[in-house]
């Protein structure tokens, strides 16, 4: 059994320390015994929509976006849309997410972007949506509880129909008004909760290896159980740091 | 007018410290500028020798106290914010409570643009940009484009002095005119064997194409080029060769200068304090004083409060090692992998609005260099589960990692389990809170005197 993970523009979407999701991804994976296979694929790569089970894709800066956002048009798109149609698990985070919509917004540019969720980022004269946040998500009929840190200038806004990865309980989401956090499509999921997210969160960890190593063709996984005492500890910190602001 | 209100604000000082209340070190200055907007200009113009400013992402405080000590071997004490209070009302309180004919001061990056409008510097130092609290500071990049507009609008009036090594600093040169002089590594046996992971200068600034790397020593300083516009590091006039890395010890170089070379021996470990070094000499070049003589005053440099101490509590030799952002944890980390024996920790992660309430990058620094190289760790502060959870995804075995995090149980804790030699790493504030603690409960205040 193994997860063949694509970590799309590493060198670029990093700016939030997102290589501790791929860290905790690949940890609970060896301790579990599951094979691990990071694949990078940058500026100019192209790669194989059949050969990964699960796509990340993390946050930059400004102009560093600009160049990714060039790219995925004009490289990855149709890769990325068989990917998705093909069941693979995308987790986009903070710009990456921007990057799944059909344009977002850097000052007065508007630049298109992948057209793979119903939604677009505009900006708006407000300040930056700066803080640690939480969301109750629907995972498999269960609510759950994401916490999470987001710092974000643009305002995303889905498309009627569309539906969010979860609502607010404490921050700003999506715009700060709609009261919407994320994308969520089969097994896409967007948002603006950035950087190291899984280690804040370990069941939502876990639950994108079960999506992944089904996609990858070993059917309905049960996750052999770990020692998770720090890893709900650290959970419990995100989320007292999100309800006390 | 403002002599008035400069007592008013003073007597305050005065007053929280005669009730032992501490934490009385900006407050003043806090007052000062709440009667009187304008309080830093109106004081500042009193330094009849005016003032150079120091600002960095990492090593302003160390840089500074450098500089003051080749200073006073010159016979100059200039008034310097010293406890490392560097916005508006740090520089206020430290004008409003010292007396000296030229002012020192180190500069929150965000704030240069406004403390360098109010003071009018002669000299400026910029020594480093690294990705830091991004919650507050924003982009890096972004600070760059400030830095430059600074650096444009007064290259007639200061000179500045810049960190080769750093391309996001370098670049500044474009702007800040003739009398601009530069300082770095030219030892490349000391590089690192590729560009750390969290680099934050992959662009050219002038033309956006891909860097090229020969060296990389901290971070993402190091001696780069633009393959496409052709921007190369300037030559630096100050430079450090022949680099000996002694551990947690110390350090040698030798620095060299147009006007000769001379011997440098500093009692701080690390990369990182070697850049502070330089900076602090190519500054005191930049104010009259020969290289010579600033290389022979670091010698007896002592580390600054919360950069790297040594402090006896009970039968244990605590030494204090501030972690605040990926590449200062780095080198931090880096250093203590040095230590002949497996080492005892005490981490403090805070999420107070001073260290960035987004803890986020601790993803970013490396803890995995220290995996087969720690015997235990207390993690204690605000956010400690999630540096445990860090820790032990870095590698570290889980059996040594213990979580406490309130901070007076936490050092206890630290303490009983190791006497010896324990390494504590806090980020900002609980820093502040842990050399309060050192001082109300084990009588560790007199090392911070001075």
């Amino acid at each position: 059994m193994r997860l063949r993970l694509l970590s799309l523009y590493p060198d670029q979407m990093n700016i939030y320390a997102d290589r501790g999701n791929l860290t905790f991804l690949r940890k609970r994976c060896e301790w579990r015994g599951i094979g691990f296979e990071l694949t990078r694929c940058g500026i100019g790569d192209r790669f194989d929509p059949e050969a990964h089970d699960l796509i990340y894709i993390g946050g930059g800066q400004d102009r560093d976006q600009k160049a990714v956002a060039e790219d995925l048009v004009r490289n990855k798109r149709d890769q990325m849309f068989l990917a998705h149609e093909g069941g693979a698990v995308i987790l986009a985070v903070c710009g990456g997410y921007q990057l799944l919509g059909r344009s977002y917004q850097l000052e007065d540019e508007q630049i298109e972007g992948l057209g793979l969720a119903g939604l677009e980022t505009v900006r708006d004269p407000g300040p930056r949506l700066i803080g640690p946040v939480s969301i109750t998500v629907e995972i498999d009929d269960t609510e759950r509880v994401v916490a999470g840190f987001e710092n974000h200038g643009g305002r995303t806004w889905l498309d009627p129909g569309c539906r969010p990865l979860g609502t607010v309980r404490s921050g700003y989401g999506n715009n700060g008004k709609d009261g919407l956090e994320g994308v969520r499509d089969g097994n896409l999921i967007g948002t603006y909760l950035h950087g190291p997210l899984l280690p804040k969160n370990a069941w939502l960890a876990d639950h994108l290896i079960g999506l992944a190593l089904e996609h990858g063709g070993s059917g309905r996984v049960e996750l052999e159980p770990l020692d998770d005492r720090l890893e709900s500890a650290a959970h419990r910190s995100a989320l007292s740091a999100a309800d006390a602001r | 007018m403002i002599r008035l209100k400069a007592a008013f604000a003073r007597l305050i000082g005065r007053l929280i410290r005669f009730t032992g209340r501490g934490g009385g070190t900006t407050l003043p200055g806090r007052v000062l500028l709440k009667l009187d907007r304008d309080a830093v200009d109106k004081l500042g113009a009193g330094l009849s020798e005016g003032s150079t400013l120091i600002s960095a992402t990492n090593g302003k405080t160390t840089t500074a106290s450098m500089l003051a000590v080749i200073l006073a071997a010159e016979g100059r004490h200039p008034v310097h914010n010293r406890t490392g209070s560097n916005m508006n009302w740090g520089v206020a309180t430290a004008l409003l409570e010292q007396d000296g004919d030229e002012g020192l001061f180190e500069v929150d990056e965000a704030w240069l643009a406004e403390t360098a409008s109010r003071l009018d510097p002669h000299t400026i130092l910029l020594a480093n940009l690294f990705r830091d609290q991004l919650d507050r500071y924003g982009e890096t990049e972004a600070l760059a484009d400030a830095w430059l507009g600074l650096a444009r609008e007064r290259a007639a009036s200061t000179t500045f002095v810049l960190n080769a090594d750093d391309p996001l600093v370098a670049d500044i040169g474009r702007a800040s005119g003739p009398d601009t002089s530069y300082f770095g590594i030219e030892d490349g046996s000391v590089a690192s064997a590729e560009l750390q992971h969290a680099s934050d200068a992959k662009n050219c600034r002038v033309c956006g194409a891909e860097l090229t790397y020969e060296l990389a020593f901290v971070g993402h300083l190091g001696h780069y080029r633009c393959p496409s516009c052709g921007m190369v590091r300037p030559a630096p006039e100050v430079s450090a060769h022949e680099v000996r890395l002694t551990g947690m010890t110390g350090l040698g170089a030798r620095i060299r200068s147009p006007e000769g070379s001379a011997e440098l021996e500093l009692p701080l470990p690390g990369l990182y304090n070697l850049y502070n070094a330089l900076g602090a000499i190519a500054t005191a070049r930049a104010l009259g004083i020969p290289v010579g003589a600033a290389v022979a005053s670091l010698a007896s440099m002592k580390a600054v409060f919360g950069r790297v101490e040594r402090i006896p509590v009970g039968s244990t030799e605590l030494s204090i090692l501030l972690i605040k952002n990926p590449a200062g944890a780095n080198e931090v980390l880096r250093t203590l992998a040095l230590e002949p024996e497996p080492v005892d920790l005490w981490v403090g992660l805070n999420d107070r609005i001073a260290d960035g309430r987004d803890v986020s990058w601790i993803w970013d620094a490396d803890f995995e260099e220290l995996a087969d190289r720690v015997r235990s760790v207390v993690c204690a502060g605000t956010r400690a589960p999630e540096m445990a959870v860090r820790l032990k995804y870095a590698g570290w075995p889980t059996e040594r990692i213990e979580v406490v995090g309130e901070l007076d149980r936490s050092l206890e804790r630290a303490l009983e389990a190791r006497p010896g030699r324990l390494f504590a790493l806090p980020t900002y504030t609980a820093l502040l809170e842990l050399r309060q603690l050192l001082a109300d409960r084990y009588d560790a205040d007199r090392y911070w005197q001075g």
